[in-house]
């Protein structure tokens, strides 16, 4: 990862802008290890979300009054800067959903359900978040096409070795991959599967929930047909997230919920869809969580992808090498330089959830669990894994926390 | 660190959850159930075996990975209704267990502490249709998860 020594950020500095940190235990915040899973709130955000609840609220794309109007231009204005956050070719192609979750379904039901049948195969992977396996396994059996899954190497990373094989099961059409594993943090070549998924007619679905508050995302360069990713796990509100998809793809496809805003017109006999994006946000969205979206992406965007990123990579080859060096512990996952801000592992005869509730003691935040990759927990042969996460904000000391909270797990258990 | 927090891990926990009791298949049983908790993946199968009168638990077993409060609590009930009526134990308040427990859990916490219950509840249900608890009910015979 070449970056350049301008492109460093000042995480100390940007905890100043969180107010979780204000709040110490034993005079230390919050040790938060968890931003895969979600991530804290500058004030910033939280600052706009209320200006604008209190200045510029209304019902969107209804109003011709003044409130009315500022908060159609707020919301599409946050629509806008997704769009530039991904290199969309037109905002018309990013529909605001309630999640990243809520996007992929939108494409498993609408797309999925009219284009698969028997003798189609699906294509998912052996490191897939929930989010983006049950909605094509639930379509693929109700549509009797074939799920298929490209298995993943020791190190977790995919085996693309298998895929002539899988070509050989029927029609492949879809093919869904994370551009970031958020249980290992692995990145995906996403791109070549997209280019892959495209020789055989199929289209590429990416979850780029894990991976877009932390790299650069162009989705013409990735050549994907649709993109997901959510608010809060970029520093926005949660309950907003954006499915980006190919115009002529949208345009295509049947709408997913129905309601107001959603459609053209309405009689007793037949109704008629609006145009994109609003064929596909019936009902009144979540206003002012898409407004604190854009405040959040312009946020993320001013620190700059490339300095977390690089930042990011010096936590993650601190905690490796800290980890490396205590008896039981085992990291799953490819090395440091393949992957992003995020470290699995397990500590021999405990679990993690004991391992998480024992750093808690120490005021250091960790998820344990199967992260919703049950498929990959099995694959690497565990229940659960304890895993830790890092953003703009974490510190080395985080890092120093969590390794010294580790050797009390090891304590209390006697291992 | 609190003193609070220390008793979770107290002896008697890390004991049963080193050196579980009653753990292993029972072959042949009466009652036999399998559940996890989605939450952390934790899994208990218990079986069940009946005296001659057909209710008394004459012997239970497990098998399970899991959280020291999940493995231990279910170690901790095997032996708390050993020699109890199946129709008596189908309704065991979840107190009883939890006073045995006899530490401080939070809410998620709570959930690996009552799983091994659960389950046996489910298997004396699937034996001898005794009421599921309720956080069980509307599930799958055969794929029982509590949420």
């Amino acid at each position: 990862m070449a970056v350049t020594p301008a492109a460093k950020l000042d995480a100390q500095k940007l905890r100043a802008d969180f107010a979780v940190f204000d709040e110490v235990v034993n005079g230390k915040p919050v040790a938060y290890l968890d931003s895969a899973s979600s991530t804290q709130k500058p004030r910033q955000v939280l600052d706009a979300m209320r200006e604008f609840y209190e200045h510029s609220y209304a019902n969107v794309h209804r109003g011709v009054y003044t409130l009315a109007e500022r908060a159609t231009a707020g919301y599409e204005g946050a629509r806008e800067k997704a769009r530039a956050y991904v290199n969309a070719p037109s905002s018309r192609e990013v529909i605001f959903t309630r999640s990243a979750t809520e996007a992929l379904n939108l494409v498993a039901y609408s797309w999925g359900l009219e284009n698969l049948g028997p003798g189609d195969v699906v294509v998912i992977t052996e490191l897939e978040h929930h989010a983006n396996f049950v909605p094509w396994q639930f379509i693929a059996k109700k549509t009797g096409a074939e799920f298929a899954h490209i298995p993943i190497d020791d190190l977790g990373e995919l085996q693309l070795d298998a895929l002539d094989e899988i070509a050989s099961r029927g029609n492949v059409k879809v093919v869904a991959n994370n551009l970031v594993s958020n249980t290992l943090g692995t990145i995906n070549p996403v791109e070549k599967l997209a280019a892959w998924a495209h020789e055989q007619g199929a289209i590429m679905v990416v979850d780029a929930a894990q991976a877009a508050p932390h790299k650069t995302i162009d989705v013409q360069a990735l050549g994907c047909d649709f993109l997901a990713f959510s608010s809060h796990k970029l520093c926005g509100p949660s309950g907003i997230g954006v499915l980006w998809g190919k115009r002529e793809l949208l345009e295509g496809m049947q709408p997913f919920n129905f309601g107001g805003e959603m459609i053209r017109s309405v009689s007793l006999e037949r109704t008629s869809w609006n145009e994109l994006p609003y064929k596909f946000e019936a009902g009144t969205p979540a206003i002012a969580e898409a407004y604190g979206f854009g405040v959040a992406l312009d946020y993320v965007s001013e620190v700059g992808l490339d300095a977390i990123e690089a930042h990011e990579h010096d936590l993650v080859v601190q905690t490796m090498d800290a980890l490396a060096e205590i008896d039981g512990i085992r990291i799953f996952g490819p090395p440091a330089d393949r992957r992003t801000g995020i470290v699995s592992f397990e500590l021999e005869n405990v679990h993690p959830h004991d391992v998480a509730q024992i750093l808690n003691w120490e005021n250091v935040a960790v998820r344990a669990g199967h992260h919703c990759t049950q498929p990959l927990m099995t694959r690497l042969g565990v229940a659960a894994t304890t895993r830790a996460s890092f953003y703009l904000y974490s510190l080395p000391d985080d890092v120093d926390r969590l390794i010294a909270g580790l050797h009390k797990v090891k304590e209390t258990f006697g291992v | 660190m609190s003193d609070l927090d220390q008793q979770m891990y107290r002896e008697v926990i890390l004991d049963h959850y080193k050196n579980p009791r009653g753990h292993g298949a029972l072959e042949p049983h009466d009652a036999h159930a399998e559940g996890q908790n989605p939450l952390c993946g934790d899994e208990v199968s218990i079986f069940v075996r009946f005296g001659a009168d057909g209710d008394t638990i004459d012997d239970i077993s497990f098998e399970g990975r899991g959280c020291a409060i999940s493995q231990a609590a279910t170690s901790m009930l095997t032996e708390m209704v050993k020699g109890r009526k199946a129709s008596e134990v189908a309704v065991l308040p979840r107190d009883e267990l939890l006073d045995e427990i006899g530490i401080p859990l939070t809410p998620i916490r709570l959930k690996c502490a009552i799983l091994g219950l659960g389950v046996l509840k489910v298997a004396l249900h699937k034996a001898k249709g005794t009421p599921l608890p309720e956080e069980w009910r509307g599930m799958d015979g055969d794929d029982l998860t509590i949420g």
